[in-house]
């Protein structure tokens, strides 16, 4: 699996369900080894990823083809 | 001459008011005119005359109705204004207190605006069942507003602070004037068109009615019913109701207000997730190795139950204990045997035949070494060996007598 393309919203939805699982017990304690290890490691990444998010800002701009092309923008343009 | 009553300005002024004041047809009148002069000072009231070809009213509306009034009047506007007739004593001036004005012949705007909301709602546009609900946790917030206003930054400044994650693609259009509603329309479509929108704001700040006015519009309330992504309405103020409001998943009574029911859970709570979904990960390694640790106390002590060591090792006892008997048993009975044998020592030294014959016993033997016990087994002349306690005779039998049994 590879963890660099997880969003942080797959990483926690993992991570709960690694919770759950768990949880429910009826695990080998091999199992329950591997599960807590890839659970620490999806926390990690979460913890990064919060620690390191800041918004991003785009705008919708009509383009030749007919759709849309995002044009990012500076989300603070010195008003505060 | 009848004294004549004589007034002071103030008294006369105010007695004319109290019969406007009086005259119940003065006190909710309609009338049409031409809008002159109209003005609204700092006051925040607004000041204007009626007038047709035959003469002019002078008119005033207060603040609060004003904030009411979908329509602004303009100068050379017809309009009908319905108030009450009464007088301004501080200036003897006799005027048209306006409650609303509405533009003549084209109808109430506010009509209008009933009618179309009616309307939408009997069509079901704005049912409860049409509401989706939103995604708890948005990664692109879709925003369709104009840029550089207070109302984009105001979204913009309570995203940044409850959840940094996100993106932000702002659609742009304008949101107030006759080319509003077209633009706020296609907005909408180009943001449904995106694939990876999750949620859309449609927002707007505070204005006059008239401001907001674009968001009543019928095109608008449907393209804001029809969209595919779940959209927030945060138009104006607390106060202001608007169709899109209406028409929305949800209706927040400010933009900033609509960013915060965007992002219903903050970064600092996801944080606060992962780090007690971090703690169960670790409670739950903790309880299955204690569990296992058990399972494996309860199997050694079942173990050691059923070992046969205990056996063994009370076998070996037994056995010791036997063997301690079997030695006791034999020790005792080699003593027995000893003194036995001193017995048949004695016993045998007491038969022995050489105590026998040292008592004057004899041993008579015949030739053939035969031990005679009976004078009949010899004939006289026979030879005889005679052996005594001490040395031995030979003899020769001379006579023999048989005792009579």
């Amino acid at each position: 699996m590879s963890d660099e393309n997880l969003t942080f919203e797959d990483a926690l939805d993992e991570l709960e369900s690694i919770v759950s699982r768990l949880e429910s017990g009826d695990l080998t304690l091999e199992e329950t080894l591997q599960l807590f290890e890839r659970g620490q490691a999806l926390a990690a990444r979460c913890e990064e990823t919060l620690r390191q998010a800041q918004l991003r800002l785009e705008a919708l701009q009509p383009s030749s083809s007919g759709g849309y092309d995002r044009l990012p923008m500076d989300d603070n343009p010195g008003e505060e | 001459m009848i004294e004549q009553k004589r007034w002071t300005v103030g008294e006369l002024t105010r007695y004319v008011r109290q019969i406007f004041e009086t005259d119940y047809r003065l006190q909710d009148v309609e009338v049409e005119g031409e809008i002159s002069d109209f003005r609204v000072p700092g006051s925040g009231h607004a000041y204007f005359t009626m007038k047709d070809a035959d003469a002019q009213l002078r008119c005033v509306m207060w603040r609060s109705d004003l904030a009411n009034q979908v329509y602004l009047p303009q100068h050379g506007d017809r309009v009908i204004a319905r108030g009450r007739m009464s007088i301004y004593e501080a200036s003897g001036q006799y005027q048209l207190y306006c409650q609303r004005i509405q533009p003549a012949g084209q109808g109430d705007l506010h009509a209008q605006f009933e009618r179309l909301k009616a309307a939408l709602q009997v069509e079901g546009l704005f049912d409860a069942e049409r509401k989706r609900p939103l995604p708890p946790l948005p990664q692109v917030i879709g925003v369709a507003t104009s840029p550089s206003t207070a109302a984009l930054q105001d979204v913009l400044n309570v995203l940044r602070r409850r959840c940094p994650l996100a993106r932000v693609l702002l659609s742009p259009t304008l949101v107030q004037g006759d080319q509003a509603p077209p633009q706020i329309v296609a907005a909408l479509a180009a943001l449904n068109g995106q694939p990876d929108v999750d949620v859309i704001l449609l927002v707007r700040g505070g204005g006059s009615l008239e401001d907001l006015w674009c968001f009543n519009d019928e095109q608008v309330a449907r393209a804001v019913a029809d969209s595919r992504i779940p959209l927030i309405a945060g138009v104006g103020h607390e106060v202001d109701f608007t169709l899109a409001d209406f028409a929305a998943d949800l209706r927040a009574p400010t933009p900033s207000a609509a960013a915060e029911l965007a992002t219903p859970i903050t970064s600092d709570e996801l944080a606060g997730n992962v780090a007690a979904l971090r703690l169960q990960l670790a409670n739950r390694l903790r309880q299955t190795i204690e569990a296992h640790q058990r399972v494996l106390t309860d199997a050694q002590a079942g173990l050691r139950q059923t070992s046969p060591r205990g056996r063994i090792d009370n076998l070996r006892q037994r056995i010791d204990g036997q063997v301690g008997r079997v030695r006791q048993a034999a020790r005792g009975g080699l003593a027995l045997k000893r003194a036995a044998l001193h017995g048949a020592q004695r016993t045998l030294e007491g038969v022995s035949p050489a105590r026998t014959l040292a008592r004057g016993y004899a041993i008579v033997q015949g030739a053939d070494g035969r031990v005679l016990r009976n004078a009949a087994e010899s004939t006289p002349g026979d030879r005889l060996n005679i052996q005594l306690s001490r040395g031995r005779l030979q003899a020769t039998v001379t006579g023999q007598e048989s005792d009579h049994e």
